[in-house]
């Protein structure tokens, strides 16, 4: 669907997206996950067309698109702070695209339904952006973007601004529309639990480069960088003869005395957030803490400071490469 | 956070009001007096402003002043605006110094505008007149334009229209569908004030006008050299209001809608 091909972009002399060649399948959802500066939403803009690749090309479809302007792609974006027109209604801010793109007026008025009705925005159509919240905002800028029935939607942060709660719910709302729809999402997210749970496939970057590509499950069980091995989900990293492996706090096994330990600690701190529970251990031969989970089947008592063994099973160490 | 302020300060915050305009409400006061001696109050009437209105040199004034006015307030809203509009487009160090010189003739005092204008025209042998002083008021208004419109396009940053492009639209319907409206009401506000400037100027006006350009603000001038009437008052009242009014209405439409905090942008 989108081929990038050897794409890397330069500011002033400085690498901000490091050689990438990436293929986005159709009806995907892709997920640019990364911290901030990472180069995520340069990426996104530069398949949007508001930046121009320092190298290399980008296709839809096949055909190159590297040097058309953003009002030829046959793509939307949606915008982190939204971008809403202040002086339209969301009818006429959901009409937009149609409008510039001269189409038939009823052809218009059905795809505005259409949009509206999926994002649930039917009684707020009359309104303008600033009569809305920041989740009825949001809705507008998806269904404007949907409204041009694009090839690809590109979203850059798009709960970005929204409080937890909202973000829950909109984040289902998002995945569900993105099925019905069958559209191919391409999304920018520094939060690894909404990558986790949305994407087809997530793009792990830092610093400019992919540190890995994979479906969530792959991400999370087979980490094959440092960075993505501590930055989705908690990790415990463990060195052995000059080699870096990880195990999930979930994997390791809390036993009293030293029988089967591969490491022995004392207890830090015990944390007991609901379903699970965690000890907090600080090794005895090493300068790091591990961390144990236990599920609710588990319920032994520990003590801060009381001596611990930690045990794994070595099938579920993960080695990662330097 | 809410201090007790110091006794003293209400004091003092009312004779600064009483300094700044017990002159102009005696103006406006006296412009209701039916004795043609300023120092005695004799009475109410409307019968100076009425004789304004069948003064022929007033009239003409009046129509001098409108066409300057408006003409300038034209011209002066376009090039501001174009001018604000293409500042986007520039580097950043070329933005500072195209900037600056465009605020410049806000800080010049008018005495130096007007004196340095004068030479000009007579350097290029341009008579003195109405199209001089036209000439003067747009390049002085075209500075309140300018930053009353790059305010507003700042405010209004750039992601707007980078979403129209993205939905489809062209460098044109970008314009006309997106900015334009954004920036309308920094457009009307920007004329508004233009307009109040060139109808308030005598500095620069005095210098550049010619035979049958007298300007209103120049006829006061010339009436007053032969004493303060009535008449007068009544004149600079009805300039006054006019001011106040155009100047509450052009804040009036910068703060409308969006429901921004109300903030002066004016430079002063």
């Amino acid at each position: 669907m989108i081929e990038l091909s050897g794409v890397e972009k330069h500011f002033q002399g400085q690498v901000v997206v490091h050689p990438l060649s990436l293929t986005i399948k159709e009806g995907e959802f892709l997920t640019l996950l990364g911290p901030s500066g990472c180069g995520k939403t340069t990426i996104l803009r530069m398949i949007a067309g508001f930046e121009q690749p320092t190298k290399g090309k980008i296709l839809l479809d096949g055909a190159d698109l590297t040097s058309l302007p953003p009002n030829r792609r046959d793509l939307n974006l949606v915008f982190q702070h939204y971008a809403l027109f202040p002086h339209m209604t969301v009818e006429d801010n959901i009409a937009f695209g149609l409008k510039m793109k001269k189409l038939p007026a009823k052809e218009q008025q059905a795809r505005v339904e259409e949009a509206v009705a999926m994002t649930q925005l039917t009684p707020l159509v009359k309104r303008y952006p600033h009569q809305l919240s920041g989740g009825q905002q949001q809705r507008v800028a998806i269904a404007r973007a949907i409204a041009n029935k694009p090839k690809v939607l590109l979203l850059d942060e798009p709960l970005g601004a929204l409080d937890l709660q909202l973000r829950k719910n909109l984040q289902s709302e998002l995945k569900h529309l993105q099925r019905s729809l069958g559209i191919t999402f391409v999304y920018v997210t520094h939060d690894q639990e909404e990558a986790m749970m949305l994407s087809d496939r997530i793009v792990i970057m830092n610093g400019g480069k992919v540190e890995q590509i994979g479906t969530p499950r792959e991400i999370y069980a087979k980490p094959t960088t440092l960075f993505s091995a501590t930055f989705v989900g908690e990790n415990n990293i463990f060195s052995q003869d000059g080699r870096l492996f990880a195990v999930r706090p979930e994997k390791l096994v809390a036993v009293r005395g030293t029988e089967g330990a591969k490491r022995t600690g004392e207890v830090l701190d015990v944390l007991y957030l609901g379903s699970i529970h965690k000890l907090i251990v600080q090794l005895d031969d090493e300068p790091m803490t591990v961390s144990i989970a236990f599920d609710f089947t588990d319920d032994r008592p520990w003590n801060v400071g009381e001596k611990v063994g930690v045990a794994w099973n070595s099938e579920d160490e993960v080695v990662i490469g330097s | 956070m809410k201090s007790k302020s110091h006794p003293l300060l209400g004091i003092h915050s009312l004779l600064v009001m009483i300094f700044i305009y017990v002159p102009i409400a005696i103006i406006i006061v006296y412009s209701f007096n039916s004795s043609r001696l300023a120092a005695d109050w004799s009475g109410f009437t409307f019968e100076w402003y009425t004789s304004l209105f069948s003064n022929r040199h007033v009239m003409e004034a009046l129509s001098n002043t409108l066409t300057v006015g408006v003409v300038s307030t034209l011209v002066s809203t376009l090039l501001g605006t174009m001018a604000a509009l293409s500042m986007r487009k520039v580097s950043r160090r070329m933005k500072a110094g195209m900037g600056g010189l465009l605020y410049l003739p806000i800080i010049i005092p008018d005495i130096i505008m007007g004196l340095s204008l004068l030479v000009l025209f007579t350097q290029f042998h341009i008579p003195l007149g109405k199209l001089t002083i036209i000439i003067a008021h747009i390049t002085f208004c075209i500075s309140y334009v300018f930053v009353i419109i790059t305010t507003r396009l700042s405010g209004m940053g750039g992601q707007l229209e980078e979403a129209a492009q993205d939905l489809g639209a062209n460098g044109w319907q970008i314009f006309r569908h997106v900015t334009l409206p954004q920036i309308m009401p920094g457009i009307i506000s920007g004329a508004l004030i233009a307009f109040t400037m060139s109808l308030d100027d005598f500095m620069v006006s005095f210098f550049v006008s010619g035979p049958n350009s007298t300007t209103l603000p120049i006829y006061i001038y010339g009436q007053v050299k032969r004493g303060i009437s009535p008449e007068i008052n009544a004149l600079c009242t009805i300039l006054i209001l006019v001011s106040i009014t155009l100047i509450f209405l052009a804040q009036f439409v910068l703060n409308r809608g969006k429901g921004q905090k109300k903030q002066s942008v004016l430079p002063f």
